[in-house]
């Protein structure tokens, strides 16, 4: 208990370290969006600070930097799940359901000339 | 009958209960907002346009400056604890509860010079996936909100009876409130800045 307790006390100046670093990384997203760049640009920088704010607050706040496998297997599997959930919805748009291929095409356009 | 592995842990999971308990809650909570940014991209990739500067970047940047002061008050909370230092604990514990009230006033003004000119969900689609994640976040953090309260208020009694139950349960808040902050740092780029 008084090891933990001197390992808490050391890890105080940690936590206060990273809270500043925050604040200048949300001062610099901030920063980065008066520029006005690019949209595509601006994406990828305001996602890669926001990616590395959040894993600061994961490691540092919650521990994760320190935990049981147990956490981290439950980490692991809840990453794949939110993977999936992000990119299924994406087979809605690139399925190519109601779209004809080509030689169904060319059939139909055919039919349509012969039509008339 | 007492509840077992509320301080000491598991033989099999090498973890007391509860700290596997807020974790799988928050993988479920992962879930989720994770549902809702995904339709949040859905809307956007389809828009034939999607509306700029609606929001008050400085508006946004205060709260996102007074979620991460919170988180670092919580995290001192329970590493006050952690060195036997009660009224530091109570100390910062008040001062995480405050700043997450301070960041509701801030919402609420927001939402309140929204609706005044009318803009409220119905009146687009990006006011409509803004309203809805800023809602949800809002409500958890209200509901961190009830539950730092209360141990602030009768749930402080622990202490005296328990100090490392009491720690893991305060510990097991701040994994919360973290949780809750780390959805508001992607949040805030993501709805008014981009």
């Amino acid at each position: 208990m008084h090891s933990e307790a001197d390992h808490v006390k050391n890890s105080i100046r940690t936590y206060v370290m990273v809270g500043a670093a925050l604040f200048v990384f949300t001062g610099i997203t901030v920063a980065v969006n008066q520029i006005h760049l690019a949209v595509p640009f601006a994406i990828t920088v305001a996602l890669i600070i926001a990616a590395t704010k959040g894993s600061m607050v994961a490691s540092v706040f919650m521990h994760l930097s320190n935990e049981k496998k147990w956490i981290y297997g439950a980490l692991l599997l809840t990453v794949m799940f939110f993977a999936v959930l992000l990119f299924v919805p994406l087979f809605t748009v690139l399925d190519g359901i109601g779209t004809l291929s080509e030689p169904a095409r060319a059939a139909a356009e055919q039919a349509t000339r012969g039509g008339h | 009958m007492e509840i077992p592995y509320t301080v000491e842990e598991r033989p099999d999971t090498g973890l007391a209960n509860g700290k596997l308990g807020i974790w799988l809650f928050l993988a479920s909570e992962v879930m989720l907002f994770g549902a809702l940014f995904s339709t949040y991209i859905i809307l956007r990739v389809g828009a034939a346009e999607w509306p700029h500067g609606e929001l008050n970047v400085w508006l946004g940047m205060a709260n996102t400056f007074i979620l991460i002061g919170s988180s670092v008050t919580m995290v001192m909370a329970w590493a006050s604890l952690k060195m036997n230092q009660w009224a530091k604990h109570r100390m910062y514990l008040i001062l995480t509860f405050a700043l997450a009230a301070l960041f509701l006033v801030n919402k609420y003004f927001e939402y309140a010079d929204h609706l005044r000119r009318g803009e409220g969900p119905w009146h687009s689609t990006f006011l409509a996936i803004y309203f809805t994640l800023t809602g949800l976040h809002g409500i958890h953090i209200v509901g961190g909100m009830i539950v730092m309260g209360y141990f602030i208020g009768p749930g402080a009694k622990l202490w005296k009876k328990n100090q490392e139950q009491f720690a893991n349960r305060i510990e097991y808040t701040g994994l919360y409130w973290h949780f809750v902050d780390l959805v508001w740092i992607f949040l805030f780029p993501v709805l008014y800045l981009l």
